[in-house]
């Protein structure tokens, strides 16, 4: 079983809850995908008191998942501690996924922001879990500020671009045997979440290709599905490619290798 | 029949109409002291509803189908017929793509196409979907234009005054009342909207530009008025226009046409709608209260259906001599 922060957790399959057409359609995704942790963004809904947004969290609460929290919309290190903060007031909660946004257009963290608000609020003894981009020397400087999970990009969010850069995806695995890694962002459709789980990522996290999908629950229990192919797939141990055919029985008589 | 409807949105304006121009004697109750006082005067009033089913449930659709043909036989000279264009700039255009998957009846239009419904986007954007059976109103004169059609049937208005929930003497109460309802299934989201003016672009019907986080309609209005729209908020926070909401959907409008930069802000407002978890609207019956509810952002497009229900409900009651008063 997968565990964050010594917390286990019974899905590989983590959902945000934006956009959904509705909080109903966004409750039956989540069942559907059998999904045990939603991010939430507190920024624009907790304005005008914590009690505002409400109604909202207590559907989301009675879905008896665990709550991650995101700084979704912060650009800068101050404002993204600052909002971890009231994160942690309203949910009770440690986890935070720490967003800070370096550009606005195509929502690319700013790695110098990043490491410096995860240094604070890993002291502050918070579980810090960072979007980042897929730069190896980024992760190394998350690890030393405190955080214990990496939540890469495989594309810009909302993109539906799968994974762009598998090398450096497989780069970060390889350097991070015992570091929960989850892609976070990018993904489109259900296959792109089967190649990075064949990659060894840990998890997967997602919003959008759910929430605007023709039929969001549908498409959950699709990603559902091919989360834990990729996931087998990875563990069963898979055939390398290369470069030409093997032949599974002798082929008798015929000149194989001419 | 006397019914007392309290609630003087576009939910208890139409059910008002519904049950008086059906012949019965009818007391609305508003509590705010003018018509314009609740979320519905700082709608869009678009009649949309094969573009709405992009996300609304398909009952949605059907509701909105229906209240379609209600505007036009109650107010043909204020509905304008001309349709939805929906845009989306060049990157964008996988959005337009997804749209459309999600809807019905339409037609894709290129860039000629979109010149020829509105000259005035004549080589901005080379890819559109128009929706020509839809419509739209202004919001704020349909509001006084069915307060005026109840004191003509002689409905009793009633501003300024609480409604009564369970008040004695009526056959029915009929309560739209938004957010005011006590009813723990409902929730709030907030929309925020800006009116401007420029005389230098002229639509002629509701344009959608499609993006991936900042989705905007801009309705023309009379005089060179533009409502531009909406933000979907989940929070019942009764605030003022965010800045944030102000730049986002002003950076749209610009988007859309460059001259909107120079267009007069005539106001900024903000509502919240009320809604149930699906967003899907209701009536419900219980005895002699009859509640309608949870427009969320579908009040114009549904509420006439609504009200005809309500009506259907009370008559078939009186009909059946189910309800004894």
């Amino acid at each position: 079983m997968l565990s964050l922060y010594g917390k286990d957790v019974t899905s590989r399959f983590l959902l945000g809850t934006a956009q959904y057409p509705s909080p109903q359609i966004l409750s039956d995704a989540a069942k559907a995908g059998e999904v045990d942790i939603l991010t939430v963004s507190l920024r624009r809904e907790s304005a005008g008191g914590q009690q505002s947004g409400q109604k909202f969290w207590s559907l989301i609460q009675d879905l008896g998942v665990h709550v991650l929290p995101n700084t979704a919309g912060c650009h800068s290190a101050r404002d993204a501690i600052l909002t971890a903060k009231m994160a942690r007031d309203l949910f009770k909660t440690n986890w935070i996924k720490l967003e800070v946004i370096g550009n606005s257009d195509t929502l690319q963290p700013d790695p110098f922001q990043l490491v410096e608000a995860a240094a604070e609020l890993c002291a502050d003894g918070f579980e810090v879990f960072p979007y980042m981009t897929d730069d190896l020397v980024l992760a190394e400087r998350l690890l030393e500020a405190g955080c214990q999970v990496l939540m890469p990009w495989c594309a810009p969010i909302g993109s539906a671009a799968g994974p762009l850069n598998p090398t450096a995806l497989r780069t970060l695995r390889g350097y991070f045997p015992g570091i929960p890694l989850i892609v976070d962002a990018g993904l489109g459709r259900p296959s792109h979440a089967t190649t990075v789980m064949e990659l060894g990522y840990d998890a997967v996290l997602l919003n959008t290709a759910v929430a605007k999908a023709g039929d969001p629950v549908s498409m959950a229990r699709a990603f559902r599905n091919a989360i834990e192919a990729g996931r087998e797939g990875y563990l069963a141990g898979m055939l390398e490619p290369r470069d030409f055919a093997t032949p599974s029985t002798p082929l008798i008589g015929q000149a194989v290798f001419s | 029949m006397k019914v007392l409807v309290n609630g003087a949105g576009i939910g208890g304006l139409c059910a008002a109409y519904e049950f008086a121009s059906r012949g019965a004697l009818v007391t609305l109750k508003e509590c705010n002291s003018s018509i314009g006082g609740n979320p519905s005067w700082q709608a869009g009033g678009m009649l949309a509803p094969w573009c709405e089913g992009e996300s609304a449930e398909d009952c949605v659709v059907g509701l909105g189908i229906r209240a379609l043909d209600w505007w036009k036989t109650v107010f043909p000279d204020e509905v304008v017929n001309n349709g939805t264009l929906v845009v989306a700039a060049p990157r964008d255009v996988a959005e337009l793509n997804r749209f459309g998957s999600q809807t019905t009846n339409f037609e894709v239009v290129d860039g000629t196409g979109i010149s020829d419904l509105e000259p005035h986007l004549s080589g901005r954007f080379r890819k559109g979907l128009f929706f020509s059976k839809e419509a739209h109103i202004d919001p704020r004169r349909a509001m006084q234009l069915l307060h005026e059609k109840l004191l003509e049937l002689g409905v009793d208005i009633q501003l300024g005054v609480e409604g009564q929930q369970d008040a004695p003497g009526f056959d029915f109460i009929v309560n739209s009342v938004g957010m005011k309802q006590k009813d723990v299934r409902l929730r709030g989201v907030r929309g925020e909207m800006l009116i401007v003016r420029t005389p230098d672009v002229s639509l002629s019907r509701p344009v959608r530009l499609l993006h991936p986080r900042i989705p905007l309609y801009i309705v023309p209005r009379a005089d060179h008025h533009f409502m531009i729209g909406a933000t979907m908020i989940e929070s019942d926070a009764e605030l003022r226009p965010t800045v944030r909401a102000v730049v986002e959907l002003l950076n749209a409008s610009f988007t859309l046409h460059p001259a909107f930069a120079e267009a007069e802000i005539v106001e900024m407002n903000s509502g919240v709608r009320p809604a149930y978890a699906d967003n899907v609207p209701r009536v419900e019956r219980s005895g002699r209260l009859i509640t309608i509810n949870g427009f969320y952002r579908h009040g114009y497009l549904t509420a006439p259906t609504l009200a005809q229900q309500a009506a259907d409900m009370a008559f078939e009651a009186a009909r059946t001599g189910e309800l004894t008063s």
